[in-house]
């Protein structure tokens, strides 16, 4: 299993051909107190830095993008019933949707946990 | 991720947008000048974010933890971004009634009155708070357009009337069921803080520090609003919040708090385009003004106060968990009938609420209506605002 960063925020765990994605513990810390996530359901096709969920948090809206272009196999529904899992617990039970990637060689233009710190910290 | 517009950036939200251009500062953000608190937010973490051309704190701790602890307890908040002016000169009174509907002649001493700056058709040019000094009239108005305020005043105003922006103020409110514990033991003064009721003002000294306190404030709780000198916010506020009801709360907070107290944000629920009859804020213009007229807009205002406005500035209950916001257009049927001017998540109802303009038709309390967020529709049910019940003290400590 393999980690990977966005420049969005967002990571993807990756398996083979199957993957899930949520937003990284950074994101969750500027967002602030989540109080609705909208992710897509099984079966929709996401394209690669495309919007594919919706995160309101108190005062605001966001985007969240697809970090690879895929079809979604299941939705988080957890998220639902508990939106501030994703404050709690962003990269374990706060995630997003899990997706079958339609192009792994996608995930070459993404950071790996290193990188990704040293570009937070850079923030 | 990404995130944009926000409330909180002064820029018109849409729909789901940016959050990193919005929350967090970015290097070019052309910040005027730090306001009396910069470093003193920065010490304690908070967040901060642009606003009104300053850099301001959006939260400390997190917003539902801050407007809970309001709501409980006290908060601080920082408006040192707001316009602070004292206008004084001979005929000041009359000169003021031509460009505001208030009734200036008859606010006493200390005495408070919210009111707002019109344009020739009726329209709030900002919305805004008297207080009677002794030599004059002190005046609050918006951070965000308090340059264009003064201006509108200094070219309306007749040449006697002498305009202070008191740049070298800042201003702090401290809100909650316990602020009147908090400040009363940190205050002296010829009187008892406790002789203060709500939209009442006076003299008083915190820790030998003049200042003029007044119990008013834009959460719905009792509290103060303190103006004190700049050079002096950081120890006064360092003392305010070694009370142990007290912590800083952010912008953040003070939108949630302020959207379920039922109070509008000027840019968001009122502009220019708006009267003060559409927008309910009818109790500021009192009965002998409405008598005698001679206010900016009167002719469109008194109209709309004898056949009432074609549209109205409502609340909304919305069902779900999914928040309306600002931008989102509101439906019955196929038909718009209004839209959001003002929509968050309220902590202490627990739902999504809102506030918005509808057709007068559909803004009876009770009215069922639809509100549009990315292609979905939202039930939601026209309420009376408040939200949350208002908790000012009108009469007297006992």
């Amino acid at each position: 299993m393999t980690v990977y960063f966005t420049q969005d925020h967002e990571w993807i765990s990756v398996e083979g051909d199957h993957a899930t994605v949520g937003i990284t513990d950074y994101a969750q810390a500027q967002l602030g107190d989540v109080v609705f996530v909208e992710v897509p359901p099984a079966g929709t096709e996401v394209a690669k830095g495309k919007e594919a969920a919706v995160v309101e948090s108190v005062k605001a809206a966001s985007d969240v993008y697809a970090p690879v272009s895929g079809t979604v196999t299941e939705a988080n529904s957890e998220l639902e019933g508990d939106p501030s899992l994703v404050n709690t617990s962003p990269e374990a039970a706060g995630w997003f949707f899990k997706l079958t990637l339609s192009n792994p060689g996608e995930l070459e233009g993404l950071m790996d946990e290193t990188a990704y710190k040293a570009f937070v910290a850079g923030l | 991720m990404t995130e944009g517009a926000t409330e909180f950036s002064g820029i018109k939200a849409g729909g789901p947008s940016c959050f990193l251009e919005g929350i967090l500062m970015s290097a070019d953000d052309s910040i005027a000048e730090p306001l009396p608190l910069d470093a003193w937010h920065r010490a304690r973490g908070a967040r901060m974010v642009p606003f009104a051309g300053y850099a301001m704190p959006i939260q400390y701790d997190g917003i539902m933890a801050e407007h809970a602890w309001t709501r409980e307890h006290a908060g601080l908040f920082d408006v040192s971004h707001m316009g602070q002016v004292h206008l004084s000169g001979e005929g000041l009174d009359e000169a003021l009634e031509a460009i505001l509907p208030a009734d200036v002649k008859g606010l006493a001493l200390g005495r408070m009155r919210y009111s707002m700056l019109l344009t020739d058709t009726g329209g709030i040019i900002d919305d805004l708070m008297l207080s009677r000094w002794p030599r004059g009239i002190y005046m609050v108005v918006n951070g965000a357009v308090k340059a264009g305020d003064i201006a509108h005043m200094r070219a309306k105003l007749p040449a006697t009337i002498g305009l202070d922006h008191m740049t070298d103020r800042a201003l702090l409110a401290l809100q909650g069921p316990e602020a009147f514990a908090a400040l009363k033991r940190i205050t002296t003064g010829e009187h008892d803080l406790g002789v203060l009721i709500f939209m009442m003002g006076g003299r008083f000294q915190i820790d030998g520090v003049d200042a003029w306190i007044s119990r008013s404030g834009y959460t719905g709780e009792d509290g103060f609003e303190i103006s004190i000198p700049a050079s002096e916010a950081e120890r006064i506020a360092d003392l305010l919040c070694a009370q142990p009801e007290v912590k800083p709360i952010g912008l953040g907070a003070r939108d949630s708090l302020r959207l379920e107290a039922g109070l509008p944000l000027y840019g968001h629920d009122l502009s220019t385009d708006i009267d003060p009859v559409s927008a309910g804020l009818t109790f500021a213009i009192s009965k002998r003004r409405r008598e005698e007229g001679g206010f900016p807009g009167a002719d469109l205002i008194l109209k709309r106060l004898a056949e009432g406005a074609p549209t109205k500035c409502v609340g909304f209950s919305v069902e779900g968990r999914l928040p309306a916001r600002e931008g989102a257009e509101i439906f019955t049927g196929e038909t718009k009938v209004g839209s959001i001017t003002s929509g968050g998540f309220a902590p202490t109802v627990g739902a999504p609420i809102a506030m918005g303009y509808v057709d007068a038709a559909h803004a009876t309390p009770g009215t069922r209506l639809e509100i549009e967020v990315r292609g979905k529709r939202l039930a939601a049910t026209v309420t009376p605002m408040p939200f949350v019940p208002h908790h000012y003290v009108r009469k007297g400590a006992a």
